[in-house]
């Protein structure tokens, strides 16, 4: 899950942001440590060679330097921030080979639901993508806040309920690679880890026609058991029987996951807690 | 008649709660019986609880603080090692016990250790600094400290009756709604900051009327100490943005009270509206902490130096363009909710425009070194460890207010380190540094220099060795807040911050220590002159501990470093006679038990609504309202100390200074 080892387009742009935005800090960080420590050992008391200048006070010239340096490094970063920011803004196209893939992905409590409409199927904490397409991914919450974030793929967006956002990824490179949900959302929220396979272009028509063959239907009624509170530890897929669901989830057409099922406790709600464990 | 309270809020299932809950409970209660048997109970009444004293308020902040800091430092601990074992196990922390862990932890420290901490410092030094007898209104500091009290009690009431938030240090809704969150403990967490949060703005208030409208003679705006400048900075802050976090939480509190759709999923709520709002209290209140301690370090390094503040006209702009740009950057905390482009890009750089003043405060205090003849007491080497940590939590806070980079380290544990970095590095090493650098002003004795050198090294190689593996692991992405995990390139690097943490507590245990050897070595340790440290300002112009009315005379005040040029002066005159005006009678304020009657009606409401016991809200409101109004109908709100009592006071403090300069002399 190394930041620094991308395995598509857009996880390698941020990624060279990142570094290069370190080195030209490291620039003037470097430096001035160095004089920090340097000034402090020079100047201790106890230095009879140190020449003691009370009256060193204020000075034009260290001043006009001392805001330069600052305000000109916070020009160049400004600089890669608003052209990053614009390159990389998650909603942009990332063009890939192929046709690009349309994935619709729904945070529930506490796992995640991949749909992916065109093929009619649907997975549970397993993303199975083909490598080099473009990977449209729609996202929104079946309850609370989460966030979608695959780190060797790049850049992370929230999930929220009644809303849909926007992202666009690519992977490379065939392999195995983890995903997580990068906002805290309760008991359970440490097991939404999920499983991305990215396979070969080829062999992807043939994961899903196998996928497809599959028993366990995803409608409007299996969704509001899946969307219950509680971890799953399986990779359950399903053939979705109406392309059209997400829609019905994101305009709240189903209504938001239920939370915890109270017993009666009055004080301490341990219903949750049980479930995650 | 008790609404939802019950026995089965009390945790008998769980065994840590209760054991601590326990511990602390036994505590008090020997403390209590001590204070009553040994008859101290009038004293501490007398010249503590109702104490309007902005001294005796500032201690008791610090002291609140200090205990908090022990009970967020354990949250830490526990949390430390549950990530050190839970790799593909559950640790030895169930969810439910793990995820309030993480929000006591992070409400506790921010509003009720470093807020505490930093108000404490400037209250007790604030007024002494401008050369004043107290601060604009004596009895709302009182006021405002039992508040802030009020709220750090309810917060630990909730370890042994009913639960914490869980929902993280901010409470995001949805998951903070009842649906989500249908326990108590949420409604903790929000009326606890609430009441804390009239406590916090009152001291704002405070302290804003204090630096405007309270100088001494001379002292204009452009020779206050920058301590002054950063504390007139800071609750300026306070007062524009604490009415947003309390406008919020109430938002909230309406939500899971009576029904309403402020950020519900249902009926229209907008969550993203509560990142916004939350945030936009959240930034400025990262500067409220801050400021004050960039105060503390240019007073540190100066003294500490031998040299007037390097640039100060530049540092007083430093701070103000930090105090205004502070309001407009809230967006960056989440760059990765979908804003446009655009939107993303704007805030961003906003954010590194910060970086601009503060990259100068820096510099600034790099040439106020120059040229200096540095002495490492305790205080200094906190200031030169900030400076150098400092810059490193500067460099990766910079590094995720750029948006693509914040796209793949957001809500990391990166981001974890990157705020550890500044607050432990900026703010506790500040309080820290104050805290040595004041306590002789405050109770007339130094502290210990050697365990106070043993608890910054430990603290500091501690800090290092703790969270630069947080980066490590924020890099490898893992993200913040996980309970457990399986993955097993983070395994190592969470042993090696468990290992940090160790570090971390011994500093802290070396810290109390020191105050311990301190108490005990005092008279060794005693302050004679005022001015242990050769200060530059007015606070060591008079005695430590100063008299109730802090100075005798109002200093006059005619450059910067008022008290260095004072001493200049005396230097010149060969310390001739005191010429001395006549000595006049003094008014001070009359102490009150107004602030802490009020907290005790506060947090017998803050109780019942907690656990919807509705006669005893109206009880506690009713209560704290009529403390109010009696308060308001006071005739004499001030006594005279006589103009004898006054002398008499003075020429002590005035011949103990003059026999040890003789004697200096002398050797």
């Amino acid at each position: 899950m190394n930041l620094l080892d991308p395995q598509g387009p857009v996880a390698a742009a941020n990624s060279t942001i990142l570094v290069d935005s370190v080195f030209i800090m490291l620039a003037i960080v470097v430096p001035t440590i160095v004089a920090i420590l340097a000034f402090a050992f020079w100047f201790r008391a106890s230095n009879p060679k140190a020449n003691f200048q009370p009256d060193f006070v204020y000075s034009g010239r260290v001043e006009m330097v001392v805001w330069a340096i600052p305000a000109l490094t916070v020009i160049l970063l400004g600089g890669v921030a608003w052209i990053g920011s614009h390159q990389l803004d998650p909603a942009a196209p990332v063009p890939g080979t192929g046709s690009p893939v349309r994935i619709q992905a729904v945070s529930l409590d506490w796992k995640w639901l991949f749909i992916y409409p065109d093929q009619r199927i649907a997975t549970v904490n397993m993303l199975t993508v083909p490598a080099g397409a473009e990977l449209n991914i729609q996202l929104t919450s079946s309850s609370v806040m989460n966030t979608f974030f695959i780190p060797q793929l790049g850049s992370m967006i929230y999930t929220m309920n009644g809303m849909v956002t926007k992202l666009n990824l690519r992977a490379d490179n065939e392999g195995k690679l983890k995903g997580l949900s990068a906002h805290f959302s309760g008991d359970g929220f440490p097991d939404m880890m999920f499983d991305v396979n990215v396979i070969s272009p080829l062999s992807f028509p043939d994961w899903v026609a196998t996928t497809a063959k599959t028993d366990a239907v995803l409608n409007e009624d299996s969704y509001k058991k899946l969307m219950q509170q509680g971890i799953e530890k399986g990779r359950p897929t399903y053939r979705l029987e109406d392309p059209r669901l997400f829609d019905l989830i994101a305009t709240q057409h189903i209504p938001p996951g239920p939370g915890p099922q109270l017993a009666s406790e009055a004080g301490r709600s341990q219903s949750g807690g049980h479930d995650a464990r | 008649m008790l609404g939802k309270l019950d026995w089965s809020a009390i945790p008998f299932d769980q065994p840590i709660p209760l054991i601590a809950g326990g511990v602390v409970l036994a505590g008090i209660l020997a403390v209590l019986i001590w204070v009553v048997v040994k008859g101290h109970l009038p004293y501490l009444w007398h010249e503590w609880i109702t104490s309007v004293d902005h001294k005796r308020i500032g201690a008791m902040y610090i002291l609140l603080a200090s205990v908090m800091l022990l009970r967020g430092g354990s949250d830490a601990i526990m949390m430390r090692i549950q990530q050190a074992i839970a790799y593909q196990s559950q640790g030895y922390l169930p969810p439910e016990h793990y995820n309030q862990i993480f929000s006591a932890h992070g409400t506790i420290m921010i509003f009720f250790v470093a807020m505490p901490f930093v108000i404490g410092l400037m209250n007790l030094v604030v007024p002494l600094q401008l050369g004043v007898r107290d601060v604009a209104f004596p009895t709302l500091n009182s006021v405002g400290f039992w508040l802030t009290a009020t709220g750090a009690l309810l917060v630990n009431l909730s370890l042994v009756i009913g639960e914490f938030a869980r929902t993280g240090w901010l409470a995001f809704p949805p998951l903070s709604e009842l649906s989500y969150s249908p326990g108590v403990g949420v409604d903790y967490y929000a009326w606890s900051l609430q009441i804390s949060g009239v406590g916090t703005l009152v001291a704002g208030i405070n302290l804003v009327t204090t630096v405007l409208k309270l100088r001494t003679k001379g002292m204009n705006y452009l020779r206050m100490p920058m301590f002054c400048w950063t504390t007139l900075a800071s609750n300026l802050l306070i007062v524009a943005a604490f009415p947003i976090l309390t406008a919020t939480l109430a938002m909230l509190l309406l939500d899971r009270y009576l029904g309403f759709h402020f950020f519900t999923n249902e009926a229209g709520g907008n969550v993203m509206m509560f990142m916004n709002l939350i945030w936009a209290w959240g930034h400025p209140e990262v500067y409220i902490l801050v400021l004050p301690a960039f105060g503390i370090y240019s007073e540190v390094v100066s003294t500490f130096s031998s040299k007037p503040l390097f640039g100060y006209r530049s540092m007083v702009l430093a701070t103000m363009a930090i105090c205004i740009i502070s309001f407009m950057v809230w967006l960056h905390h989440f760059f990765t909710m979908g804003a446009g482009p655009d939107v993303n890009a704007i805030f961003g750089i906003a954010s590194m425009i910060i970086a601009v003043p503060t990259g100068v405060k820096i510099y600034n205090w790099l040439f106020t070194m120059y040229g200096g003849r540095i002495r490492f007491a305790t205080p200094m080497l906190w200031s030169v460890g900030f400076m150098v940590t400092f810059i490193i939590g500067g460099l990766t806070g910079v590094l995720v207010a750029v948006p693509p980079a914040d796209f793949m380290l957001h809500n990391s544990m990166f981001l974890v380190a990157h705020f550890h970095n500044v607050i432990i590095g900026g703010v506790l090493f500040a309080a820290f540094a104050g805290f040595e650098y004041w306590f002789p002003k405050a109770f007339g004795f130094r502290l210990d220099e050697r365990w106070g050198k043993v608890g910054f090294w430990f603290t500091f190689v501690g800090f290092w060795v703790t969270f630069m593996p947080l980066y490590i692991v924020g890099m490898l992405g893992m993200t913040r807040r996980m309970q457990h995990y399986d993955v097993a390139e983070w395994r190592p690097w969470m042993l090696v911050a468990a290992f940090g943490m160790l570090l971390l507590t011994i500093g802290v245990l070396a810290q109390i220590t020191q105050v311990v050897v301190s108490v005990r070595n005092r008279d060794a340790l005693r302050d004679r002159t005022g001015d242990p440290w050769d200060g530059r300002s007015l606070e060591w112009a008079t005695s430590s501990p100063p008299p109730v009315f802090n100075f005798a005379f109002y200093p006059d005040v005619r450059g910067e470093d008022a008290y260095w040029a004072l001493k200049q002066h005396a230097k010149e005159q060969q310390l001739g006679d005191h010429p001395g005006p006549e000595y006049q009678d003094i008014e001070m304020p009359r102490n009150s038990p107004t602030g802490f009657v009020c907290a005790f009606f506060a947090t017998v409401m803050g109780f019942a609504l907690i656990w919807h016991i509705w006669w005893m809200v109206i009880l506690g409101g009713v209560g704290a309202f009529a403390t109010f109004v009696v308060f308001a109908w006071r005739d004499h709100d001030e006594y005279v100390i006589p103009a004898a009592e006054v002398e008499r006071i003075d020429r002590i403090n005035i011949e103990e200074r003059r026999s040890l300069v003789s004697m200096a002399g002398a050797v």
